[in-house]
């Protein structure tokens, strides 16, 4: 025993065995799993081992698929676009504007605490807003600038994404923030002292620079978004749908086959498109 | 100190604005909680009460409200726990190459990316062909580590980035054990880390739904009941639910970051014990 403790390859693969134990049964097993089921059959009451392509022949076959893919990047890239503009521009007022660390770390801090506050209650708290007697519509009119309700601030398209900008910015400050602060300072004056003006730095020097942030924060907004169905289903108040809306409506009517087929071309999608960022990013370096 | 150019304030006001985006929509739930008896979902108040509030203490208004954060209160401790167990072995065994543990990162990368619908249908799918229940204490907290593990793992990675590994050495040098070393080292020195990770666990735990979704099994958790009552109840009761729990999770936060603070404080007093042995 003594002599297994000593060798440091089999001492690390001891610490890792709960990690990995976990990672594998509630991980690996269930990917396996529904692999498997997606060859299955379903009748209307039950599932039945198969090895057929009927359900992937189904999906490809509908036109409805190709709608809702669509409508999942849709999401992700409007999302993706807004989480990165906002995101960058706090983090730079953060990161170049505040000067003391103690106000850095308590405006830091104001941005990240409703990330752990319940996702469910933020997307509610939208409703006395945007509703067709919400506070939006009321301010609009009392205003003049319309005259009757707009009907689509809430369960529209617009909702959905503003929910997911809501939810989703700060995993764009937080990476974007990180990897601002490592910034050598001394650059910034070096290319002040060189000429350049603010717009020069931030183009050159700074973007340039952050882009392992901005990376790490594509891959987390992107996945999220694409693998969201809660989010969408809520917000649109059951009118748009995207490819996570349509496994969980498989699985409401126990169709899992059908919904395992669904949720194997969605992993593979949101791989392949993490593939393709990491190869911009080693996440390894940037912690 | 130079003054501050034009765009500081520019963009102060943005942050201004991100800041009421991000706070608005809870803080006018918050008050619309205390929507007087006959009040709707929305502006105007009609009179101030606390009717739904007591709405939520009785027990037949809406379904099991107390049990099920009960449930979530147990499993995001178990969860917080786990997490924090695992995460520091894991991140101490990372610091150097083991067979295999290339494979691990891109799992736990995978565990992070995996859309939580697959993990909520997989792990129901497993238990359910292994005849197993779904209950929240196993299928679901197995599926809610799935997600918190990887965030804990990533800010050890971090920490252990950032460590100075002569500390250990010196220790060594000392005579100390292996066992000696970490515990009264490294353990110290990452220790503030370890309340990030805490937090991280608990509250990605207490407020999953996706993860829990298909893994819980008949009783439910908090998220899980308070999406439930978003389809049948529209009533500002919803609202004192939220306020309510939104309330929890920021005195958890605070309890949180008090703990991080005093850790800091009396590190900051002790510091260094250099010199005192003479």
């Amino acid at each position: 025993m003594k002599k297994l403790r000593k060798n440091p390859a089999i001492s690390n693969l001891l610490m890792v065995s709960p990690l990995a134990a976990v990672l594998f049964v509630f991980l690996v097993l269930p990917i396996v799993l529904i692999v498997i089921v997606s060859f299955w059959r379903a009748t209307e009451f039950s599932i039945i081992p198969a090895f057929e392509f009927d359900n992937y022949a189904f999906l490809f076959g509908s036109p409805v698929t190709y709608t809702v893919f669509f409508n999942t990047f849709k999401y992700a890239a409007i999302t993706w676009a807004c989480t990165l503009s906002i995101g960058f521009t706090v983090a730079y007022y953060l990161a170049f504007h505040i000067r003391s660390q103690t106000w850095q770390i308590a405006l830091f801090l104001l941005c990240t605490i409703p990330f752990w506050t319940s996702n469910i209650i933020r997307m509610i708290s939208w409703i006395p807003f945007l509703g067709r007697n919400g506070i939006a519509n009321s301010t609009l009119m009392s205003w003049g600038v319309i005259d009757e309700p707009i009907e689509w601030l809430l369960f529209s398209d617009f909702a959905v994404i503003l929910a997911f900008v809501h939810l989703y910015t700060l995993f764009m400050v937080v990476p974007i923030f990180n990897t601002m602060m490592r910034i050598d300072k001394p650059l910034i004056e070096a290319a002040r002292d060189a000429g350049a003006n603010g717009a020069q730095i931030l183009w050159n020097v700074i973007i340039p620079l952050t882009k392992p942030g901005i990376m790490i924060g594509t891959i987390f907004v992107v996945t999220l978004v694409m693998g969201d169905f809660i989010t969408v289903r809520f917000m649109s108040g059951s009118q748009s749908a995207n490819v996570g809306r349509l496994i969980s409506n498989d699985i409401a009517l126990l169709q899992y086959p059908s919904a395992s087929a669904t949720a194997i071309v969605l992993l593979l999608t949101v791989l392949l498109t993490i593939g393709i960022l990491l190869r911009f990013v080693d996440i390894r370096k940037e912690l | 100190m130079e003054p501050r150019p034009r765009s500081f304030y520019v963009l102060s006001t943005f942050f201004a604005l991100f800041i009421l985006f991000l706070y608005g929509p809870t803080i006018t739930i918050g008050i619309l909680s205390f929507q007087g008896e006959g009040g709707g979902l929305t502006f105007p108040m009609r009179g101030v009460s606390l009717h739904w509030f007591y709405d939520l203490f009785e027990q037949q208004a809406v379904g099991d409200i107390w049990g099920s954060f009960r449930r979530s209160f147990v499993l995001g401790l178990m969860v917080m726990v786990v997490t924090v167990v695992v995460s520091v072995m894991g991140g101490l065994a990372f610091r150097r190459k083991f067979p295999g543990s290339n494979i691990l990162f891109y799992l736990i990368i995978t565990s992070l990316v995996i859309p939580s619908i697959l993990i909520s249908l997989g792990v129901g799918l497993l238990f359910s062909q292994s005849g197993l229940n779904v209950h929240w204490s196993t299928s679901g907290f197995g599926a809610q580590l799935t997600w918190t593990l990887p965030f804990g793992l990533l800010i050890m990675f971090a920490v252990f980035n950032r460590f100075d590994k002569s500390y250990e050495e010196a220790a060594r040098d000392l005579g100390a054990t292996p066992w000696q070393t970490l515990r009264h080292v490294v353990l110290p020195i990452i220790a503030p880390s370890l309340i990030g990770v805490a937090l991280f666990g608990f509250t990605l735990s207490y407020d999953e739904f996706a993860r829990t979704l298909l893994t819980s099994g008949s009783y439910n958790t908090l998220p899980l009941e308070i999406y439930g009552m978003t389809t049948n109840v529209t009533s500002p009761v919803l609202y004192a639910l939220g306020t309510l729990t939104t309330v929890f999770s920021l005195v958890i936060i605070g309890v949180f970051l008090c703990v991080a603070l005093i850790a800091n404080r009396r590190r900051a007093r002790q510091g260094s014990d250099a010199g005192k042995g003479v």
